[in-house]
């Protein structure tokens, strides 16, 4: 839900195509993205300039800082661009802490230039925020001093007397332009459901206004009015993270249904695993904790199976001899059918019977809210049945006493 | 934002979006708190109208639905509250709609999904308007004794358990509506309860803040402390502690942000809610936690602590003298729902129809317990499906055939017909359909189309009583009764119904017996000896054989040939075959736009 980043591939070519459609401007700027799978001759007949100009070849991976990482190169013909990127694809960088390959490059012009002007634009609960510097560029926050800001609530429009503020000291013959580009971009933000966009920087390239870095975020919440504007979009995983099958079986889960399923897997080698969120970080046990995990607002019986089933799966994926816990529930429900999400964690926890004995699991559960009191039972009728430890609590206890108890549970020698 | 209170006791509200479930509790609530008024005066349903039936307390109640806002509006002008469960893709622009009534203050927004730019227009128009939106994305709120919208503290029995149904002194607000749930319970256990419980919803820019309901909760005379449940991500705690710093809040205020453990994982997890995405120092839930402990909130070190942390601080107020006791009442009972009981298994309900031949409640419909997919599959024809739910048992493909042989040769036999007549009259008419189709079965009976049944059965009756064809026929004559089956207008005993004879042969090749039909041909011998037109027709064919497959089959008892025979089954087999027929000329005459028929005068007797 909700602000999504975009490739910059991808907002460049959106402000191109609607900067012309909604303020009748010719934005000269053009990119082409590379992959693994790109085939440089097809690329070019599609994209002729790629070898009739000299390029410039970036990582379009979601991360910024490029520049001041090595990862960028200019001044290249086609074939250099080739090389330059054959070697880097697929190859694992490490930024922020994130440890990821590079998958997709965009190449453009190598544009000379001499000023870097700066805009951003944020959407914010009121109205947005519109920046704008003449100091932009690699050196951006070593000058915030110099960055304008603006913000234009969500009620007044945009005006050239709304950000005259941010292009007063810009030279006359240039002020005109820049403030006709501040408005159209603005426009485009607001039509297309930008949450927040930034060029670092653009530029002047015969006297037009031209952007050589940009960031985007779509509200991917407006995808159902805008997906015709959008076109083709891509919504990629921020970057270094890299969904595993179980997760990506949960994420399609979770679109296809009004309900709200969520699994992360922290560490595959936990012992404490949860088909609710818990605050086990605060007990001091994170390093155990195996997923994050939330299901909410009413999912269905079956889709509560196929999330259950997930979740055993991997609680129960790398025994280890020592006791495990697996937590079940949460709050209480507001209007979930406690009884018939159970219904189907109790038929997942039948099937994988033997794997929860051989990982030496112990359930906790908790819950209330709707019939609670069937869904409860029929969790203490199952624990016996299966002749699995099962230990059953209403809303009398609270989840963190649960999770305490099992912690207390694996961290026991016996 | 800010002022005092948005609801109370005689608060009216309308509901957006017929959603019978969460009507219904808010009118159990609105009964347990001991309201004179449902709190639910009108329903939007957008293309509806008339009324919809729900229960206060054990009183049925007709509660009128509205497909308009402006009508509903204009129905209940006292209405303030408008209760939105739109869907995402139109929940913005119904709440706009509603937001621009004059006489809606307080707009609720239930769906997850809405777009972040028609929220800030909501949001905009709700501050320079003095209007009050709350979500999108929430289960609502609550206050106790007085009010609640939606699903908000889920059942009856948590309701009751946490003292909903009365006032107490702690205002609440949080982002999450199933947390709140949590801590309407934990509140009741350590204080005098909830007063009032807000939960903002899970967006990046919710309709109302935090901070604003903090805010609102400092001006309510009867909020003695204040509890704040924030999440990591978005800085609308720092809101609340600019208010706090400035010295605008003069309760106590208890608050935890929640999310602490997305610090443990270094790429972006995405939390239950658009607003809990995690990134940026500031919006870490330590950093708030911190920033509000600093600015004078009582905050817990964990969220375990955060119950101690509520009841200390209102064990505190009580010291202080700032507390006046609850008066404590016993909430009248809520009868339980006939089918929540049926559920239960605490009572049982008789039903009032019993049906056996085909069941639609499972994955798939069934005809006499064959699913239809196997219907399909296996190339049944219309004839199998007959004998599914007309015989309820599966039919050996020869007697379906026959079945599809006989709807087929019955089908029609021209506009001068009765049925044919009366359909045609009625299509010229002008009539629908259905209307020239019935008009044509109407004529149906003993002496159009109900040859055949009588002819099977008086036959039936003949042979098994061993009559000679003789006796039957002198028998039948003596009684008055021209015996069905036998006859025809123009066929004779040298030109006979080319139907028949197909139909001989093909039960002659297929049938393992044609003893009746041989009956019938008995019959036909002794009847054309009297008169060459006496042979036997298709009616007495039909009927005839028909008995054949019924005998012949081996799966039939004798009672049940008996009763298929009485009940008349193949008056259905005619009256279904022939509708196809009527079908037609009705067609036929829709498209010769014929008109309204008049018969000649010339060929009617007129006379006394």
């Amino acid at each position: 839900m909700a602000r999504k980043k975009i490739r910059e591939y991808d907002s460049k070519r959106l402000l191109k195509q609607h900067l012309k459609r909604l303020a009748g401007f010719d934005l000269q700027i053009c990119s082409a993205q590379v992959n693994e799978s790109t085939d440089f001759t097809e690329l070019t007949n599609k994209e002729p300039w790629l070898s009739s100009t000299r390029l410039v070849v970036k990582p379009d991976m979601l991360f910024g800082k490029r520049g001041k990482s090595g990862l960028v190169a200019l001044n290249l013909d086609l074939a250099q661009v080739a090389e330059f990127v054959k070697a880097r694809l697929s190859v694992e960088v490490e930024m922020g802490g994130c440890k990821a390959p590079i998958t997709t490059f965009i190449v453009e012009p190598f544009v000379p230039h001499d000023q870097e002007y700066y805009l951003s634009i944020v959407s914010e609960r009121l109205g947005s925020t519109v920046s704008f510097s003449e100091c932009g560029g690699i050196e951006i926050e070593e000058n915030w001093d110099k960055v304008k800001t603006i913000f234009l609530p969500t009620e007044k429009p945009m005006t050239l007397e709304a950000c005259a503020p941010l292009i007063a000291t810009l030279a006359l013959e240039v002020r005109g332009k820049i403030g006709d580009f501040i408005m159209g971009v603005f426009s485009v933000f607001q039509d297309l459901d930008f949450s927040f966009l930034e060029m670092n920087p653009f530029t002047l390239v015969n006297e037009e206004p031209y952007p050589l870095d940009m960031r985007g975020e779509l509200d991917d919440t407006a995808a159902f009015k805008n997906f015709k504007k959008w076109g083709e979009i891509e919504f990629p995983l921020p970057f270094g993270r890299v969904l595993s099958p179980t997760e990506n079986f949960i994420h399609t889960l979770d679109e296809k249904t009004s309900a709200s399923l969520k699994f992360t897997v922290l560490n595959p080698k936990g012992r404490i695993w949860t088909m609710v969120a818990v605050e086990v970080g605060d007990l001091g046990y994170a390093s155990e904790l195996g997923n994050y995990a939330e299901y909410s607002g009413a999912p269905n019986e079956e889709e509560v199976l196929q999330y259950a089933r997930v979740v055993i799966d991997c609680a129960t994926a790398n025994p280890d001899g020592r006791k495990r816990a697996l937590l079940i529930g949460g709050g209480i429900a507001n209007f979930t059918d406690v009884a018939a999400t159970f219904n189907g964690i109790v038929q997942a926890l039948r099937e994988k019977e033997s794997k929860l004995k051989a990982a030496r699991m112990h359930i906790y559960v908790r819950r209330g809210g709707p019939n609670y009191q069937i869904g409860l039972a029929k969790m203490r009728a199952l624990g016996e049945e299966l002749g699995v430890p099962l230990e059953v609590y209403g809303p009398e206890a609270t989840m963190t006493g649960i999770c305490k108890e099992a912690i207390e549970c694996i961290m026991s020698t016996a | 934002m800010a002022t005092g209170q948005l609801f109370s006791k005689t608060t009216q509200a309308l509901f957006y979006n017929y959603k019978q479930l969460p009507i219904q509790r808010m009118l159990d609530f609105d009964f347990l708190c001991g309201r004179e008024t449902p709190s639910v005066a009108g329903i939007i349903n957008p293309g509806a109208e008339g009324f919809q039936k729900l229960f206060f307390g054990q009183e049925e109640i007709a509660i009128p639905v509205h497909s308009t806002i402006e009508a509903a509006c204009a129905a209940h002008p006292t209405a303030d509250v408008f209760i939105n469960f739109a869907s995402f893709r139109s929940a913005a622009a119904s709440s706009m709609s509603a937001l621009k009534q004059p006489t809606i203050k307080v707009v609720a927004i239930i769906a997850e999904g809405v777009p972040e730019a028609d929220t800030k227009q909501l949001i905009a128009y709700a501050r320079s308007n003095n209007k009050v939106v709350i979500g999108p994305a929430t289960v609502g709120g609550i206050q106790a004794g007085a009010f609640k919208i939606g699903d908000t503290a889920g059942t009856i029995d948590n309701i009751i358990h946490c003292k909903l149904y009365r006032p107490g002194s702690v205002g609440f607000v949080s982002k999450s509506g199933g947390m709140s749930n949590e801590l309407y319970n934990s509140i009741a256990r350590v204080t005098d309860g909830i007063y009032e419980g807000i939960a903002i919803g899970g967006d990046v820019f919710p309709g109302s803040t935090l901070s604003d309901h903090v805010l609102r909760f400092n001006n309510i005379p009867q909020v003695k402390m204040i509890v704040v449940l924030g999440e990591l991500g978005g800085r609308d705690e720092y809101s609340l502690v600019e208010a706090l710093k400035q010295g605008k809040i003069n309760k106590p205020v208890v608050a935890w942000v929640s999310g602490t453990c997305a610090r443990l994982f270094k790429s972006e997890v995405q939390f239950g809610h658009a607003g809990a995405k995690s990134g940026g120092e500031m919006e870490s839930a330590q950093a708030k936690n911190q920033a509000l402990r600093d600015t004078g909130a009582v905050v817990p070190t964990s969220y375990e602590a955060f119950e101690s942390s509520i009841k200390e601080t209102f064990d505190k107020l009580i010291e202080d003298g700032k507390i006046t006791p609850v008066k404590e009442v016993t909430p009248p009972q809520i009868p339980e729902d006939l089918n929540t009981a049926i559920k239960s298994g605490k009572v049982r309900a008789p039903t009032h129809i019993i049906s056996t031949i085909s069941d639609d409640r499972g994955e798939e419909p069934c005809y006499a317990g064959v699913p239809m997919s196997s219907i399909v599959e296996q190339g049944f024809g219309v004839g199998d499906v007959i004998s599914l739910l007309w015989f309820k048992r599966s039919l050996p493909r020869y007697c379906s055939r026959f079945i599809e042989i006989c709807i087929m040769l019955c089908a029609d036999h021209g506009p001068c017909v009765s049925g044919a007549h009366n359909t045609i009259v009625t299509a010229r008419a002008g009539k629908d359909l259905v209307s020239s189709l019935v008009s044509g079965l109407l004529t149906i009976g003993p002496r159009f189309g109900g040859a055949i049944d009588d002819a099977a059965r008086y036959l039936k009756d003949a042979y098994d009583r061993n009559l000679t064809p003789y006796e039957f026929v002198e028998g039948m004559k003596k009684k008055g009764i021209r015996v069905p089956g036998i006859g025809h207008r123009i066929k004779r005993g040298d030109n006979r119904d080319k139907r028949v004879e197909l139909l001989q042969r093909y039960a002659r090749e297929n049938f393992p017996s044609v003893k009746y039909m041989e009956y019938a041909v008995q019959v036909e011998t002794y009847t054309l000896s009297k008169a060459n037109n006496l042979v036997l027709n298709v009616d007495g064919a039909i009927g005839s054989l028909f008995l054949d497959l019924l005998a012949g089959s081996g799966m039939f008892t004798k009672q049940e040939i008996d009763e298929i025979v009485e009940i008349g089954y193949l008056n259905g087999l005619f009256v279904l075959a022939r509708s196809i027929g009527l079908i037609g000329h009705t067609f036929d005459q829709k498209r010769l736009k014929q008109p309204l028929y008049r018969h000649p005068w010339e060929d009617v007797l007129y006379t006394k």
